[in-house]
């Protein structure tokens, strides 16, 4: 354990990170408590009952296919001989480049009844009128959940994927001497082994669908959002909206907390953590299925909706569209690398010193900081500027009395302020993904070090960080992509005329021209990919 | 030390757009649909035009930024959205003989703290193949549209505003069964955009939708959408009783502007006659100021008599509709 006048700093910094990375979510609860229940009450005898159960119903949907999605292909890709398997490795990571809201609109104008697909169908077959033929509609719950689910799963999958990967080789030794089948050995072995890691993803997946607002609502599937916003919005009751907002928190809470105490007893750690070995052969067939299966994933999650996008910008796309985008690339790319790099830092101080410290409220820093994920990215916003607003205030009388002029605002409406707030949101990103990272490294490789006289802090250097490189990696690119992709945050609380592709994009879509917007969303899934790729190169090197 | 950071901070903020030959805009607006105007503004008078654009959180963020706030000029659709800035207290009176003379009465807040830019119809459309039809709002309700009906989300504001003017019309418990007759009526549950449903009409799902009358003349002018546009009619609904309803676009000076002389001067030139003009033909919305001609494409519509509703009584009637709409189940 570190102990001394260093663990004092470490700990003193662990809390800062903590209480500035929560400080919008108390003002949030805070704002909740003094809302009155007369528009609840309203709300509870109209909607609230259907968009509780929409909100359900897409939760178990979406978290149900990403792990279903998610750890057979992470599965298929670790432990068996399936073709092609360099290349699916990382194609099957590539979904996440794709920004949930534009997915939704592309696939929802594709397959609606005015779509190319079902006009298409009506024309082959000369049908009339929907009377004719059935269509799914996909402006469903389980339409929104399962086009939901085709771009988070790559959350679990990638996840999996590392803990799979870094499994010891000496227990599937044994458990095929004691005769299990390589697939056996696997489920009885390989996967609960995983499941710390899948849980991690799985929660991520939760919170990003349970914050949704702008995906569900092309889907025409009103939820518990939708209630956060018509309160606040149309109602203009902030207070009930953060109120809603804590309760959707609560809830995200209370299925994270059952998790952990679900496996608190369980404490797996590998002594070599190495890249598997084990391979499972697969017969014709089942190459076959094992191919569709991942490739399917690929298709629909990503190749597809590239696909449409790129067919509309070789229509619409010409050069000073594409120069009028480099701008707000620069934006995008420049907040998304600090959102990245400053998430990750944290997170590697928070649960590092959840590992590596001694005493009895170490582990409070990394719980507290990962909530913010699961609040709606505008109201977290107004959270963001009820935070700054009083403190701008405060400066200001500050310069004043210290006879200095007034600097006007300085926190809100800067990017200070929208990469705190991407920092806020996403801090659960980067925490899940180094948390996850840490729990594979055996705990007597904590007290290694300081057993040859190594300092702790010098040891951490030598040994867990090293060991972490991968974790961090995939934390820095998860939320670099994330970032790269968040909207609500950036729209309101950005300085004047600057614009992210984001940005662009949805004012595009919102009035029904994405196919000008479309060079811009792929500079986002280009931009996105670009630490796909090089966190694969950089994994085949190792 | 402390005055070392202070010091830092106030250089920060030097990169904040403050300087004194700009006015700065929070916009609800689509920053293109109002850019050439502004940038027709900036040739004039050399003001430059800073913009955010957002259209959710505006009023929020205007009120939390509170007097440091560096925001001039506000500038929205919808009725709802200038009445609650300023019942919020987050605009200013403007006494401007130009702009009163300008805008007609009915069009301006009693205290000067907003004034209308534009003003739209909320249009009834209807298939071509059924031929002209007299529409009123309440036959919306009428069980023979059956099946017949689409219409983009009952909570949009535009939808809003028309509820609050039937319950003016007519009492709550009167709208809240045309409503549900309305509701029993769709289609499809509600969705998309109002050019969605024109787009739903040409395909043969629906007969009859909502929408705006300037995306009539919008979707004329896009290559994609002018078949859509070509296979519906735009009426003008209430024609032969109190008239269309109207909502506006508007624009309102923020309590606390840093530069309000160039706020001023840009709202006196969002009324002139050529900026009205520029309204018009680009966004095909109707100018408020008297004697501007509307684009020859809207003239082509014909005219029609609009409801004579006070605004104001519209946006005292936006809870209740919302209460109507949930009641109503709407949406769901």
């Amino acid at each position: 354990m570190i102990t001394g006048n260093r663990s004092k700093i470490w700990r003193v910094v662990s809390w800062i990170i903590a209480s500035s990375v929560v400080l919008p979510i108390l003002v949030m609860l805070v704002s909740g408590l003094t809302a009155t229940t007369e528009l609840f009450s309203h709300l509870w005898e109209t909607v609230l009952p259907t968009y509780l159960y929409n909100t359900i119903a897409i939760a178990v949907i979406v978290c149900s296919l990403s792990a279903i999605f998610g750890v057979i292909s992470a599965a298929i890709i670790t432990q068996t001989n399936i073709y092609g398997k360099t290349i699916l490795r990382w194609f099957l990571m590539l979904p996440l480049a794709m920004p949930a809201y534009l997915v939704a609109y592309l696939y929802t104008d594709l397959f609606d009844y005015a779509g190319p697909v079902q006009r298409f169908l009506r024309s082959f077959f000369g049908w009339q009128s929907p009377n004719d033929y059935w269509f799914f509609d996909i402006r469903t719950v389980l339409g929104a959940g399962v086009i939901i689910s085709l771009v988070l799963f790559p959350y679990v999958y990638m996840l999996a994927r590392a803990a799979f990967e870094q499994q010891d080789q000496n227990l599937f030794r044994a458990s095929r001497l004691l005769g299990l089948s390589a697939p056996k050995s696997f489920l009885k072995i390989g996967l609960p082994l995983a499941r710390p890691a899948i849980a991690i993803a799985l929660s991520l997946v939760l919170m990003e669908t349970l914050a949704d607002f702008a995906t569900v609502q092309y889907f025409a599937v009103n939820t518990l959002t939708t209630a956060i916003y018509d309160t606040w919005l149309g109602y203009g009751d902030l207070p009930a909206a953060n109120a809603l907002a804590s309760i959707l928190l609560f809830m995200v809470f209370v299925v994270v907390l059952f998790e952990q105490k679900a496996r608190a007893k369980q404490r797996h750690q590998s002594n070599r953590p190495k890249r598997s070995e084990q391979v499972i052969e697969l017969s014709i067939s089942q190459q076959i299925i094992a191919c569709a299966f991942c490739w399917l994933l690929v298709a629909f999650g990503f190749l597809l909706p590239l696909g449409l996008l790129i067919s509309m910008s070789v229509e619409y796309a010409d050069m000073d569209q594409f120069i009028g985008l480099l701008e707000p690339g620069l934006n995008s790319v420049e907040l998304a690398f600090y959102a990245a790099s400053l998430s990750t830092l944290f997170a590697l101080i928070v649960v590092l010193y959840k590992r590596l410290h001694h005493d009895r409220t170490k582990g409070l820093p990394v719980n507290i900081s990962g909530f913010g994920y699961a609040i709606p990215g505008t109201v977290l916003a107004m959270a963001m500027l009820a935070t700054f607003g009083p403190l701008d205030t405060w400066l200001n009388e500050l310069a004043v009395i210290m006879n200095m002029e007034e600097p006007g605002l300085i926190l809100s409406g800067t990017i200070f302020a929208i990469v705190f707030a991407f920092i806020v949101r996403f801090s659960a990103i980067a925490n899940g993904t180094i948390t996850s990272g840490v729990e594979q490294i055996p705990r007597s490789l904590d007290i290694a070090p300081p057993s040859l006289g190594m300092g702790m802090i010098k040891g951490m250097f030598k040994v867990h960080l090293p060991l972490l490189k991968s974790s961090i990696f995939i934390a820095w690119l998860l939320v670099f992509v994330e970032a790269m992709k968040e909207l609500p945050a950036v729209l309101v609380l950005r300085p004047f005329n600057y614009d992210t592709l984001s940005t662009q994009i949805y004012q595009l879509i919102s009035d029904e021209q994405l196919e000008q917007g479309a060079l811009g969303a792929i500079l986002i899934v280009i931009f996105g990919l670009l630490p796909i790729i090089w966190l694969n190169k950089h994994e085949d090197n190792t | 030390m402390i005055k070392k950071i202070v010091g830092t901070l106030v250089f920060m903020s030097c990169f904040s757009a403050n300087a004194n030959e700009d006015v700065n805009v929070y916009s609800y607006r689509q920053a293109f649909l109002v850019e050439p105007l502004f940038k027709k503004f900036t040739d004039e008078t050399g003001i430059k035009v800073n913009v955010v654009f957002a259209k959710k959180g505006m009023a929020e963020r205007l009120k939390r930024e509170g007097k440091h706030s560096p925001a001039d000029v506000l500038l929205t659709t919808d009725i709802s959205r200038l009445i609650e800035l300023q019942d919020k207290g987050l605009l200013q009176s403007v006494n401007s003989p130009l702009i009163e003379e300008a805008i007609p009465e009915q069009y301006q807040a009693d205290d000067n703290s907003w004034f209308a830019l534009t003003t739209r119809v909320r249009n009834i459309y209807s298939a071509k193949r059924l031929g002209e039809i007299d529409f009123n709002y309440e036959d919306l309700a009428d069980p023979k549209w059956k099946g017949k009906i689409c219409t983009r989300s009952g909570k949009h504001p535009y939808n809003v505003a028309l509820v609050a003017s039937m319950i003016a019309e007519q009492g709550e418990a009167k709208t809240l069964t045309w409503l549900e007759g309305f509701k029993s009526n769709l289609a499809r549950k509600p969705q998309g955009s109002d050019r969605g449903q024109v787009q739903a009409i040409h395909q043969q799902l629906c007969d009859v939708s909502l929408g705006n009358s300037y995306y009539f003349g919008k979707m004329i002018k896009d290559e994609k959408q002018k078949v859509w546009a070509d296979a519906v009619h735009i009426n003008f609904p209430n024609q032969k009783n109190r008239g269309a309803h109207v909502n506006i676009s508007g624009i309102g000076m923020a309590k606390f502007s840093p530069n309000a002389e160039n706020a001023k001067a840009l709202m006196e030139f969002l009324v002139s006659v050529p900026a009205q003009e520029m309204y018009a033909e680009t966004n095909m919305e109707y100018p408020v100021r008297e004697g501007v001609k509307v684009s020859s494409l809207v003239a082509a519509w014909g005219d029609f008599t609009a409801d004579s509703l006070p605004l104001e009584t519209i946006a005292k009637h936006r809870k209740a509709a919302l209460v109507l709409l949930d009641k109503a189940k709407f949406d769901l």
